[in-house]
């Protein structure tokens, strides 16, 4: 038996290890880039860890932890070899520096990651100058290259990769001048906004968005109002005197592999639905990490692609034997969409909200009925939550059923 | 850098960054000593006091890396914290070093810097 892991990241090197410790004959594990790691080498930074090792690790290191546990485990890597075509037969056609190759695997798991979104994709008007680049892209030209991006920077949007560059950017002797939130509450993890944000007095502006970059070659300046109902609020622009803009507004799953599948693409998480098991409508594939849906914790990120990776050994069960799972209200996203039925293992759902929310309770419902409750003292955009079934909730489930989770502030 | 100290008798609101949870603080100092309400495990308490009196934080830089065909630079960070009006200081020292491969993570790259009482470590294995 053959299970083939498509990315080398956190989340692949995981699920390699855990079905090769389930058993799995042969686990191979193909990276494009010359390493193992994914992306977790350029995030210096501690904060990595707490829950999958116990302690407080930098990405570099966890990264290297679990890259011991892929050499121990007798997987076979194949690095610079990047996966070109998948199939539905579960074959991949892989470009290697010798040529390309044909994996004919019984069992594909995709740990694909994902993308940032660039300037294209919020449409910033004004000017096309240097000076314009994405939090990860920055993170990896000043940790990993070593190089200065700028000297004097603006940031748009608040997310957790953009608050940890702007304080790497600081640290190594930058200004950052401010950074533009669109939403009214920080994108981002409480943590970040107090030891990137506010041990540097760097000033965070909610419901403000860049308006326009100014500029010929380089980046000069950019305007930055507040917005209200997605329109300016007149007479609030102002100018930022900077030579580099960093974009931190988001990541999408780099699910084009999963698209030649043919398989249904969720429109709130940009990637195939999966069961609690992370196992796609094709039996025998599955889809973990960034690449299913964004998550906000490594740790978390580990421990569901190695509930992956241990499930890919086992038997399949049959498609018709599962109910389907949505996100209502002020839910945003849920993982996973669809639940297997009769595995006798209560899945553990996670959940994103939609907007910051006070003490609350969430609901598992079928038809109006409540399957399972959970109350939350806080919950927050940033913030991957859970609610994790009793066998006996799980039990009411059947087949055909279309759940729902809702979350009611109390 | 802004430090957040605590006048006498006040209470202030501090967010958690000990982990994701991110709780939010309350300290207040009193004669009797410091409390800290709001945290939900003992770490938290043990932030929220520090935080108030002698602010530290852990830190994480990079230094030259010399010999490598593909790497630049090696990730390090302080094996402990760091008092938080020495961090620019502990960078400067960062930036003064080199190292050659082959570097395994937890290698000391700069032993007990400038006598703070934490060392300087490596947190990337690089063979070549």
């Amino acid at each position: 038996m053959l299970v083939a892991v498509v990315g080398g990241g956190p989340a692949g090197m995981a699920a390699a290890v855990a079905a090769k410790n389930a058993g799995a004959d042969n686990v191979l594990l193909i990276e494009r880039a010359e390493r193992l790691g994914g992306v977790l080498p350029q995030c210096i930074h501690s904060g990595f860890g707490l829950n999958y090792y116990g302690r407080d690790l930098t990405g570099p290191e966890f990264a290297e932890y679990l890259r011991q546990d892929v050499m121990q485990s007798g997987i076979e890597v194949w690095l610079n070899a990047m996966v070109i075509e998948a199939h539905h037969d579960k074959t991949l056609v892989v470009s290697k520096p010798d040529g390309i190759s044909f994996v004919r695997a019984d069992v594909i798991i995709f740990a694909v990651g994902a993308r940032e979104r660039p300037r294209g994709a919020i449409a910033i008007p004004g000017t096309r100058p240097a000076g314009i680049f994405t939090a990860g892209t920055a993170q990896y030209m000043i940790n990993v290259q070593g190089l200065n991006i700028g000297n004097d920077v603006f940031m748009l949007g608040s997310g957790d990769i953009g608050l940890i560059t702007a304080r790497r950017l600081t640290l190594e002797g930058a200004h950052v001048h401010g950074v533009a939130e669109l939403m009214p509450f920080p994108g981002g993890l409480a943590r970040n906004i107090q030891q990137c944000l506010k041990d540097y007095d760097i000033p965070l502006f909610l419901s403000h968005t860049v308006t326009e970059v100014l500029g010929k070659d380089r980046v000069e300046a950019v305007k930055v109002a507040q917005m209200e109902n997605g329109y300016v609020v007149p007479g609030t622009e102002k100018l930022f005197p900077v030579d580099t803009l960093i974009l931190s507004v988001g990541l999408l799953p780099e699910a084009e592999l999963i698209k030649q599948l043919g398989l249904t693409i969720l429109p709130y998480t940009g990637s195939a639905a999966v069961d609690q098991y992370f196992q796609t409508e094709l039996p025998g594939v599955f889809v973990v990490g960034n690449g299913a849906g964004i998550w906000d914790l490594v740790d978390n990120v580990a421990t569901s692609a190695s509930v992956a990776g241990e499930a890919s050994v086992k038997q399949f069960y049959e498609p018709s034997q599962e109910a389907t799972l949505e996100p209502c209200g002020d839910i945003r996203v849920v993982l996973p969409q669809r639940i297997a039925i009769g595995v006798n293992n209560p899945p553990r759902i996670w959940f994103r909200v939609k907007r910051p929310l006070g003490v609350c309770s969430v609901a598992l419902t079928c038809d109006g009925k409540t399957i399972a409750r959970k109350g939350y003292a806080s919950l927050r955009p940033a913030e991957m939550a859970e609610i994790s079934l009793k066998l006996e909730q799980y039990n009411v489930i059947e087949p055909g059923d279309n759940l729902q989770l809702t979350v009611t502030p109390l | 850098m802004k430090d957040d100290r605590l006048p006498r008798g006040k209470t202030i609101d501090l967010t958690c960054i000990i982990c994701p949870v991110g709780c939010t603080l309350h300290v207040s100092s009193s004669p009797a000593g410091v409390s800290v309400l709001g945290n939900r495990c003992s770490k938290g308490a043990e932030y929220g006091a520090k935080e108030i009196t002698h602010p530290e934080r852990f830190l994480q830089s990079t230094v030259l890396l010399l010999g490598s065909a593909t790497e630049r630079r090696l990730p390090v960070k302080t094996d402990g914290p760091v008092p938080k009006d020495k961090l620019f200081d502990v960078l400067k020292e960062i930036k003064k070093v080199h190292v050659h491969v082959p570097v395994n993570m937890g290698d000391v790259i700069i032993k007990n810097v400038l006598g703070l009482g934490v060392n300087v470590v490596a947190t990337r294995t690089i063979e070549n």
